[in-house]
């Protein structure tokens, strides 16, 4: 590391005093000149681990709390599964866990919709948001694109303290006397802006507004972060048609996130503005126990205009950094170039752009103009035809390769299959007509769960389990890996497919029970069946936690790059250190793709391989590029 | 920006300094927010039960107020170019002092509001109304932001950390404020137009 500091002027310090294309001036007195010397010293513990400005530990700490939030995440799923699969049984035994919520043995109704709300909101923002893109975003884009760390280290470490600080006032408000929020993690006016109207719409519904605007600070500083590392700070070589499909994934999912998560700011900011300070931008004409309140000419409607408009990409947020690291790892393992490279990264432009344009598809049955819904049906539509592109090309990689059954493979084979079961219903539910049908019923759970919340899911565990090597310099157990995939992709098949089925028998979302309706009532089966693997799914993550934080200190010692795999991240050290690099960094001549090449000795030639060095195997064009 | 990262081996990117993109990331984030809810205003409008309101003059005054400083930053920013500090400084403390006046005149047009029986929220309050506020209040709220900026920029004026060589932040500064000034003549248009 001292090496580096020994390089001479033309530091960003002293750029950043000039700024590019103006001339360098080596004397230029500075600011930022005085932290030069600092970053060579031993760091006190606290600056190192905790407040870090360094990727790599800014990573960790966005992974590790998004398994803290994961496993809470799938304990109250469990709770609410309980209640459904076995509506007659008694609960008394969790009354030391959630006190006052069992009521004479039975889950209180109001706190069953807490604990849907509270799921929906920690899986997708503290889970598949922070958890996955605020993981691996941040992990590999300097490490991939070839940069000593994010563009700025400052920025990037109050981006993990602002999610921290969301993540506790969201964790305090599970420990409220009137409960957290209940309105559903879409939190919908009127019931989330009246207390009057559910408990959770009291302090529970202001604590989640207060937690998501940080969250929403966190994303926008971690995402401008993100994208400004990838157009300023590639290496020599590194042009966009050279970057790894991860990074193409993540750029455009903080590009989406840059754009969608100032609207829901906006949105939460006027129901604040309800809640709090008496204006009526969503509320009208309501009667609560017979009383008239007095806010008059809002629009609840507009509310889910603009909840959708974030709403609609933040799917995408979740899943598309784990359609970037399924492409690589499914190229890696199959020893094959990623089929359609540039088709990849069109589909991927093409999802972005499309996810702006479809948001009222969730909201068919507002009585919006038939007109306007059939706009926005054919544009949904629409989005079958780059998902399509994406998962031809996944097949069509694996299609005689020689595979390496890792058990990032068999997640990342995992999520392709997730993909296309849920992302078929999505065609469904898509239809404006159908969707009037299947609106609100379990149908749409199934859907949503199959195609972005367990498939994104699938990507989180398939980038852990094959760039543990180089967060924690040792490798997962394979063993329980198997363990933990088989466990989760039948758990997962055999929790949400059932649902599809009493979805379209037309069971509604959200409800506490149905012991109350005879039509349902063939269905107690079934519903015990889903509830038993939602536990017994749950309950095999475990395998996983355990096999994370033992290898963390027992795992097998990792080799420099124990995949043979071609991009940059892995010609660091084992554990690289702050800057990633000892040295230079190497600069970059060829695609991340190039797998069992013909006429190439090793099956795989990492990007910093120039072609001179392999004469044996160029094309024509690269032969010309070599000379 | 790291320290340690070397941009001459990089590629050329954009040819902005990161920091620049940082901003200018951050700025089309701020233009969502007021996108969201300009068309928030149109959408529900068009729904009806919408009171119109008259916007107070004051708001002329502030528009002339808030464009004189953009041209006293970019006189400021000519004078950095050509080295003449000075007249940097001058015109950094102007605009600085405008930003001032415009803020406070944005604090007596929302009195001239509440005069014209206009109000945020409250029995009296109509949707039209409330929008107003939001309006000038999240314009406000970022246009502190630039304020901080620019005062940062002054300091480092008097540190003489900004002349033709070291254009960066005073440059930065100045996208940020045309940004803000832009923006707040498109929220004086179109509260201009529908209210």
């Amino acid at each position: 590391m001292s090496d580096m500091s020994a390089k001479p002027n033309l530091s960003a310090a002293i750029q950043a005093a000039g700024g590019i294309g103006t001339a360098p001036v080596p004397h230029t007195e500075h600011g930022d000149h005085a932290h030069d010397e600092h970053e060579h010293h031993d760091q006190h513990w606290l600056w190192k681990y905790v407040f870090s400005q360094d990727h790599k530990t800014i990573a960790r700490q966005y992974l590790i709390t998004g398994m803290f939030w994961a496993i809470i995440g799938g304990t109250l799923s469990s709770l609410f599964r309980l209640q459904l699969g076995w509506p007659e049984g008694t609960m008394e035994w969790l009354t030391p866990v959630l006190g006052k919520w069992i009521e004479g043995g039975k889950l209180n109704p109001e706190f069953y919709l807490a604990l849907v709300t509270m799921h929906g909101t920690i899986m997708v923002f503290f889970v598949l948001t922070a958890g996955l893109s605020g993981t691996f975003s941040n992990f590999l884009i300097p490490l991939q694109v070839g940069a000593r760390d994010m563009a700025s280290g400052f920025m990037n470490m109050l981006s993990y303290w602002f999610f921290f600080l969301s993540s506790l006032i969201m964790f305090a408000s599970l420990f409220l006397e009137t409960g957290p929020a209940s309105a559903g993690w879409t939190i919908y006016p009127p019931l989330s802006a009246l207390p009057q109207a559910i408990p959770g719409s009291g302090m529970g519904m202001t604590m989640w507004l207060v937690s998501m605007v940080f969250f929403i600070v966190s994303q926008l500083l971690g995402g401008v972060n993100y994208v400004t590392t990838v157009i300023n700070l590639r290496t020599r070589g590194m042009s966009m048609s050279k970057l790894p499909l991860t990074i193409w994934a993540f750029f455009l999912t903080a590009v989406l996130g840059i754009l969608s998560f100032p609207v829901l700011f906006s949105a939460a900011l006027l129901l604040v503005f309800d809640r709090s300070f008496g204006t009526s931008f969503f509320l009208s004409d309501i009667y609560i126990a017979g009383q008239a309140l007095p806010n008059q000419g809002g629009s609840p409607v507009l509310f889910q205009h603009l909840f959708w408009f974030l709403g609609h990409p933040e799917v995408y947020i979740v899943i598309m950094p784990a359609m970037g690291m399924v492409s690589e790892i499914l190229a890696t393992n199959a020893r094959k170039p990623i089929f359609g490279y540039r088709a990849m990264i069109g589909s991927l432009m093409g999802i972005s752009l499309l996810s702006f344009v479809v948001w009222a598809h969730h909201m068919f049955v507002t009585g919006m103009n038939p007109f306007l819904g059939s706009v926005f049906m054919f544009l949904t539509l629409i989005i079958a035809v780059p998902s399509g592109v994406k998962v031809f090309n996944w097949i069509a990689t694996l299609w005689r390769g020689n595979i390496r059954f890792t058990t990032a493979m068999l997640f990342s084979i995992g999520f392709v299959s997730l993909f296309i079961s849920g992302g078929l219903t999505g065609i469904i539910l898509g239809n404006a007509t159908l969707d009037i049908q299947m609106h609100n019923t379990y149908f749409v759970v199934a859907h949503f769960h199959l195609v972005m919340g367990s498939s994104a899911f699938f990507g989180l565990f398939a980038g852990v389990y094959h760039w543990f090597p180089k967060m924690f310099g040792r490798m997962m157990d394979e063993k329980l890996g198997y363990v933990h995939f088989w466990l989760t992709f039948a758990g997962v098949y055999l929790v949400f497919l059932p649902m599809h089925y009493v979805g379209i028998a037309g069971f509604p979302r959200r409800y506490y029970a149905w012991t109350g309706f005879d039509g349902f009532s063939q269905f107690a089966d079934l519903n015990k069946f889903i509830s038993m693997a939602a536990i017994i799914a749950f309950l095999g993550q475990f395998i996983f936690i355990f096999n994370f934080f033992y290898s963390i200190f027992r795992g097998r010692r990792a080799t420099q790059n124990p995949w043979n795999s071609n991009t940059l991240e892995w010609t660091t050290p084992i554990m690289p250190g702050h800057g990633n690099w000892p040295g230079e960094i190497p600069a970059v001549y060829r695609w991340p793709y190039d797998y069992s090449k013909p006429g190439s000795e090793a099956d795989f030639i990492p990007q910093n391989v120039p072609y001179s060095q392999t004469q044996s195997s160029n094309l024509p064009y690269e032969q010309e590029l070599a000379d | 920006m790291n320290p340690i990262e070397i941009l001459s081996e990089k590629e050329t990117g954009l040819g902005w300094h990161p920091k620049r993109v940082l901003l200018i990331l951050l700025m089309l984030s701020s233009t969502m927010i007021f996108a969201s809810l300009t068309s928030g205003f149109i959408v529900r409008r068009d729904e009806g039960n919408w009171r119109e309101f008259d916007l107070p003059l004051i708001l002329g005054f502030n528009t002339v107020v808030i464009a004189l400083s953009s041209i006293a930053l970019q006189w400021a920013y000519a004078s950095a170019k050509k080295d003449e500090i000075g007249r940097v400084k001058i015109g950094l403390a102007l605009t600085l002092g405008l930003g001032l006046v415009f803020l406070v005149g944005q604090w007596l047009c929302w009195g001239a509001l509440v005069d014209g029986r206009t109000f945020f929220g409250g029995m009296d309050a109509n949707v039209s109304g409330s929008f107003v506020y939001v309006l000038m209040g999240m314009h406000a709220f970022h246009l502190l932001a630039g304020l901080i900026f620019l005062a940062v920029v002054l300091r480092r004026a008097f540190n003489y950390q900004v002349h033709s060589r070291a254009l960066l932040s005073i440059g930065n500064a100045s996208i940020l404020w045309h940004f803000l000034g832009a923006l707040w003549l498109y929220l004086y248009l179109f509260l201009l137009l529908n209210h």
